[in-house]
C-alpha cells in the first residue's frame, strides 16, 4: 500500500481517526508523517520505565494526584537526597543510594514484580569494599554443604568441607583483627 | 590520539577479528551500572557534585591503560559538536541518553574502542565492554576484571542485601545488561520472530532493535538482553542468555536452509536485486539501505556473493546513519541530501571491494 501524501514511499503508519464519530483511515509514510505531525518522537519513546511508574502505584490504587501528598502528614522522605515517595512512584528512579534505606519497606513487591520474584542480590560482591563478605558468603555456602553431607552420611568428604571451614574462619578472624589495628 | 581517531571508520577495530558464531552474531557486550556511594546519582545530583567526578575521572584515568584496553581518551560531552555527538551513539561508544546530557556527562574510551566508560549518565559510572561475535562469559570476565580495576579508587554504592545500588529499580544487583547483538534475516522473512519473542520475553529475555529501547530491527538485526538483574549471578544471567542466543542461531540456520531447498531461486534473486539496488542507486533512504545491506549480509553468508567482505554491513549500517553521513560531508545535510549521499558511499564502497 502506497502512502496517501506522497504517493511514492510504501504506507508503514496506520491510523484510525476518530472526529466527532467520523471515522477515517489514514495510510501514510513515516516521512509524511513527521511532516504532517501525526507523530512526534518524544525524548525516549515509551520506555520500560513509563510501564514501570505504572507499576508502583499497584498499592492502593490511588495514583499521586498533585497535592495528594500534602495532605499526609508523614510522607516517607530520604533523609539524604530529599526525595519523597510520592516522587520516586513518579519519576520510577531512586534519588540516592541511601532511597532504598528509606524506601526499604515498599520495595520488595516492586523488586519481585521487575525482577521475576526475587528481592535480593546473589552476585557480584565488590572486591575492595566487599571485604569480608565474600569469605561471610562461602562460609555460609561450606556451612550448608556440611549439613548435606552429613545427612547424606558423605563423612569422608564432610571431613573435607570441615577443614575448609576452619581455615576459612581462621582467614575471617585474621582479616577482621587486622583491620582493626 | 584524539577525538578524531573515533570519528575516522565507521567500524571500530575490535570488529575485524575472527569470532565464534560471527555469521549470525555480530557482537557481545557487558554493560555494568555503578554508582559512587556517597553523592546523588545524577538525575537529582547538584551539577557541583557531577562536575566532581567527571573531574576525578579525567584526572585519574586519562591516558591510562588496563590490561588491552590502551590509551584511555577522555571525552566532554559538552564540547562536542551535534554530528560528534550522533557519531559516537552511532558507533555505540555511547547511548543517545548521554549524548542529551550537558553539563558534566563525559566518557572514557580505550583506543581500540573495546571499552567505554559512560560517566554521570542515568547513573554515574556505566561500563561498556564489546566482544565479536558470540562471546560472553569472556566479556563477562574482563568487564569484571576491569570494574575491579575501577573500584580500586572508588566506593560503590552497594548494599549487602540489594547489591550495585542504581538510579532505576531495573539495574539494582548486579547492575549487568548482557546484550547480544544479532542478524536474523530468515527468522525475520519467515516471520518465525514474532512467534518466538514472547518466549523469549518468559524467561526474562528482551528483544530489542539495534539502537536500543524502542527502536526497530534495522537490517534485521536484534538485540537480545536480560531484563533480570536481581537475585541471578552474573554467571547465570549469561548462561541463560547464551542458552537462548544458541536457540536462536540454530533457527535461523535451519530456516536458511530451508528457505534455500524451497525457493533458492527466489532468495537468489532478491538477494542479487538488493545487490543491483545498492551498486546503482543514486538516492538511498536508510530503510531501504538497511533491508538491501542484510540481503546482500545473507548472500554473503550462504555463498552465493562472492568477494565482498562479511563487515560490509555492520560497516555500512553505521557508516550510513545520518550522523555519520553529515561527519563525512562536513556539513549538515537535509534528509534528501543524506539519501544522496548515503547512495553515492555505499556504491563508492562496494566497488572498492571488487
Amino acid at each position: 500500500m502506497e502512502c496517501q501524501e506522497c504517493h511514492q514511499r510504501p504506507a508503514t503508519l496506520h491510523y484510525t481517526q476518530l472526529i466527532n464519530g467520523h471515522k477515517t483511515e489514514i495510510q501514510i509514510c513515516d516521512v509524511c508523517a513527521k511532516e504532517k505531525g501525526y507523530i512526534t518522537y518524544p525524548e525516549e519513546g515509551y520506555s520500560l520505565h513509563n510501564l514501570l511508574t505504572g507499576l508502583f502505584n499497584f498499592e492502593s490504587g490511588q495514583v499521586g494526584s498533585p497535592g495528594s501528598h500534602l495532605k499526609k502528614e508523614k510522607e516517607l522522605q530520604c533523609p539524604k537526597c530529599g526525595m519523597s515517595y510520592t516522587q520516586f512512584k513518579q519519576i520510577g528512579k531512586f534519588g540516592c543510594g541511601e532511597c532504598y534505606h528509606t524506601f526499604s519497606a515498599n520495595l520488595n513487591p516492586i523488586f519481585r514484580r521487575v525482577h521475576s520474584g526475587n528481592t535480593e542480590h546473589r552476585g557480584k560482591i565488590p572486591k575492595r569494599k566487599g571485604g569480608n563478605l565474600h569469605l561471610k558468603k562461602q562460609l555460609k555456602s561450606y556451612k550448608a554443604e556440611l549439613q548435606e553431607l552429613i545427612m547424606n552420611e558423605e563423612f569422608e568428604q564432610a571431613a573435607i568441607i570441615r577443614d575448609k571451614i576452619k581455615e576459612l574462619e581462621a582467614e575471617i578472624n585474621r582479616k577482621e583483627t587486622g583491620d582493626s589495628k | 590520539m584524539t577525538l578524531q581517531n573515533f570519528m575516522k571508520e565507521a567500524i571500530s577495530p575490535w570488529m575485524r577479528e575472527q569470532s565464534p558464531d560471527h555469521d549470525i552474531v555480530l557482537s557481545s557486550r557487558i554493560r555494568l551500572a555503578r554508582n559512587f556511594a556517597d553523592m546523588p546519582f545524577p538525575i537529582i545530583a547538584d551539577q557541583k557534585d557531577l562536575e566532581k567526578i567527571r573531574e576525578f575521572f579525567m584526572q585519574e584515568y586519562e591516558h591510562t591503560s588496563f590490561a588491552e584496553y590502551k590509551n584511555f581518551e577522555f571525552v566532554s560531552i559538552r564540547d562536542l559538536t551535534a554530528i560528534e555527538k550522533s557519531v559516537l551513539v552511532e558507533k555505540h561508544l555511547i547511548s543517545p541518553l548521554l549524548a542529551k546530557r550537558e553539563g558534566a556527562a563525559a566518557a572514557l574510551i580505550s583506543e581500540n574502542e573495546q571499552v567505554s566508560v559512560m560517566i554521570n549518565e542515568e547513573d554515574h559510572i556505566r561500563i561498556q565492554l564489546y566482544f565479536p561475535g558470540l562471546q560472553l562469559t569472556k566479556a563477562l570476565n574482563k568487564a569484571l576484571d576491569f570494574d575491579d580495576w575501577i573500584e580500586e579508587k572508588v566506593n560503590y554504592a552497594f548494599d549487602e542485601k540489594r547489591g550495585f545500588l542504581t538510579s532505576c529499580p531495573t539495574n539494582v544487583g548486579t547492575g549487568m545488561r548482557a546484550s547480544v547483538m544479532m542478524h536474523l534475516p530468515a527468522l525475520a522473512m519467515t516471520k518465525q520472530i514474532n512467534r518466538m519473542m514472547p518466549a523469549i520475553n518468559q524467561l526474562g529475555l528482551v528483544v530489542r532493535g539495534i539502537y536500543g529501547e524502542g527502536s526497530e530491527a534495522l537490517g534485521n538485526i536484534f538485540q537480545i538482553s536480560n531484563q533480570i538483574t536481581l537475585g541471578k549471578t552474573e554467571e547465570h544471567i549469561i548462561e541463560d542468555l547464551e542458552s537462548v542466543v544458541h536457540q536462536l542461531i540454530e533457527h535461523e540456520r535451519k530456516a536458511r536452509t530451508r528457505i534455500l531447498e524451497q525457493s533458492g531461486i527466489e532468495l537468489e534473486n532478491q538477494i542479487y536485486r538488493s545487490y543491483g539496488v545498492l551498486e546503482y542507486s543514486r538516492i538511498i533512504e536508510s530503510k531501504e539501505a538497511a533491508r538491501c545491506l542484510s540481503n546482500v549480509r545473507l548472500g554473503i553468508d550462504l555463498g552465493i556473493i562472492k568477494n565482498v567482505s562479511r563487515n560490509i554491513l555492520n560497516e555500512l549500517m553505521v557508516l550510513t546513519q545520518p550522523g555519520f553521513l553529515q561527519h563525512y560531508a562536513k556539513k549538515t545535510l537535509t534528509a534528501s541530501e543524506r539519501d544522496i549521499l548515503r547512495a553515492s558511499l555505499i556504491r563508492e564502497r562496494l566497488q572498492f571491494e571488487e
